[in-house]
């Protein structure tokens, strides 16, 4: 089953021919596998419980389409807050200060404990917990805030992403930062490169190779917690699709609607991981593989 | 000038420098024998403070390195003042430590951008001649990878050189190489060498000792056991650990 044409063995100089192994059993097993597959997709076109047309009515929907860029938004500034608060914890919990790393720990700890859902409702009921929000010197002057005009339900939602998504970008940046080599720093300390830039340039680059599918996953979970904030009736894709379909009882074709939205939505944060993985390989592999679209023009050239 | 005068160090219980005193003039070459586990490579990375030392002091030209006297009392530098000191003296490990992610070139001027301050047009002018000197010249936008150990190895070299230092440590630089390949590193320090650097190096190749070193220095269990010209403590080592060991590695 390999997709590159074998040459012709030559016979012609008295050479031993060599015949290479065959293997019925995985032209079975494909076969199988392919009978499958087409059943399943004949199940989606006929049976009429998809509702295809409701599915096609709604899915360029101007609401839907409008709860889809909120989805967006809250994902991309769900993952920059929560990536730039990891960075600090990351570096707070590698800090051979105690009292940083103990700090940095319990962080994590803790909102890595709280459940999302759970952590999303107390944000919103803040203003319970604290009528006002004081900012100043500490145990000084300051200025004080309602709470409830401070926080929206969007901060709510944001608030709760971020803080949740930092605890975990904080062990992924870790992570990162611990996999680079300690010949590494020593090297660049024996150079007197002077500490910043021994990060930038020597350490964070080589992390990267390390961060990057796992923060890659992150990003792509947190895309789908954010149907989470329906909790708090923000009109983000999943609300919104159940809000329609409240409305109209078309569930399976609304929810289809979401989902094929979140599939698109994940493809394309793959796509990003992928060519971004590439530019940090530089070095990492003696020679760049081709990438798909590389692989694709050279096979159609041939 | 190198002068260290009663270098201790412990790793935890462990006694690993129990007093060494050392000098080294400019332009000389030092070579530190001894077996594995003697403090050899200990003794290297206090020189450029990559180890703290527990007493003793090291000096390079006169500068107390890591720390600040005042009367009788040292005090340890800053980061950046101990990264300026390390700026001066080169280090050449065993294991290469190239940056993988930068080729040779960026590997070469990389610190004399960063620690030194130079423009990138001149490090990168400067990294390309090193590079030649060393014999790599052709393979300036290599990645480390790319390159055979021996020739990681050089780039290393060109590495530590391109910050014009006082002085350079090398750690082992040829143990981790394939035999084949132990040559053209040889060859790049009988350049250097010859060329009159101030080198203390840390190899197990006697043959190199007795060719390039001024001065031979042979250590066991954290101490300096005797130490001379190469003539003397090579072919009439005075103490019986020296014949010892040099029974074993000259076979």
């Amino acid at each position: 089953m390999t997709l590159l044409i074998p040459q012709r063995p030559k016979e012609a100089d008295g050479e031993l021919v060599v015949v290479p192994a065959r293997h019925p059993w995985r032209w079975a097993g494909a076969a199988l596998v392919l009978v499958l597959l087409a059943q399943f997709v004949h199940g989606l076109a006929t049976n009429p419980g998809w509702d295809w047309p409701t599915f096609f009515g709604y899915f360029l929907e101007e609401s839907v389409v409008e709860a889809l860029l909120l989805t967006v938004e809250l994902t991309l500034a769900g993952a920059v807050l929560g990536f730039l608060g990891g960075i600090p914890l990351a570096a707070m919990r590698l800090s051979p200060n105690p009292v940083l790393s103990a700090v940095s720990w319990t962080f994590i700890w803790v909102f890595r404990s709280v459940p999302l859902l759970v952590q999303l409702l107390f944000w919103a009921n803040l203003g319970y917990l604290y009528e006002t929000l004081q900012v100043g010197v500490p145990f000084g002057p300051g200025w004080s805030f309602p709470t409830v005009n401070l926080i929206s339900s969007f901060g709510a939602a944001l608030l709760g992403l971020a803080l949740h998504e930092a605890a975990y970008a904080g062990e992924v940046i870790r992570a990162g930062l611990l996999s680079v080599d300690q010949g590494q720093h020593e090297a660049a300390a024996a150079l007197g490169i002077p500490k910043w830039r021994q990060f930038r340039r020597i350490v964070l680059p080589q992390a990267m190779r390390a961060i990057l599918p796992n923060a890659a996953n992150l990003l792509i979970s947190l895309l789908k917690s954010t149907s989470m904030v329906y909790i708090l009736a923000i009109g983000e894709l999943f609300y919104q699709v159940q809000v329609i379909y409240g409305r109209n009882g078309r569930v399976v074709p609304l929810l289809m609607v979401a989902t094929v939205w979140y599939v698109i939505l994940t493809a394309l944060l793959s796509i990003l991981q992928y060519y971004t993985e590439r530019h940090f390989a530089r070095g990492a592999l003696r020679t760049l593989p081709p990438t798909p679209f590389q692989r694709l023009k050279a096979a159609l050239r041939r | 000038m190198i002068e260290l005068t009663g270098v201790h160090k412990s790793f935890g219980s462990v006694e690993v420098l129990r007093g060494i005193d050392l000098t080294a003039r400019a332009g000389t070459v030092t070579v530190i024998l001894g077996p594995s586990g003697s403090g050899k490579s200990t003794l290297l990375r206090c020189i450029n403070h990559l180890e703290k030392v527990d007493r003793g002091t090291v000096r390079v030209d006169g500068e107390l390195i890591g720390y600040r006297q005042t009367g009788d009392r040292l005090h340890e530098l800053g980061e950046r003042q101990i990264l300026r000191q390390r700026a001066g003296i080169g280090f050449v490990f065993q294991n290469f430590n190239l940056f993988p992610h930068l080729t040779a070139l960026q590997n070469v001027a990389e610190a004399q951008i960063s620690a030194l301050g130079r423009y990138k047009g001149v490090a990168n002018e400067r990294a390309h001649e090193l590079l030649g000197l060393v014999g790599l010249g052709d393979r300036a936008g290599a990645y480390p990878r790319q390159l055979s150990g021996g020739q990681q190895q050089r780039v290393a070299i060109a590495r530590a050189l391109a910050l014009d230092p006082k002085l350079i440590l090398f750690d082992e630089p040829t143990s981790a190489l394939d035999p084949e390949l132990v040559g053209e590193v040889l060859d790049v320090l009988h350049a250097l060498a010859r060329a009159g650097t101030t080198m203390i190096v840390v190899t197990h190749e006697i043959g190199f000792a007795r060719e390039a070193a001024d001065t031979v220095v042979f250590m066991d269990s954290g101490r300096i056991v005797e130490q001379g010209p190469p003539h003397e403590v090579l072919d009439n080592p005075r103490h019986e650990r020296t014949r010892a060991f040099l029974s074993k590695v000259l076979v």
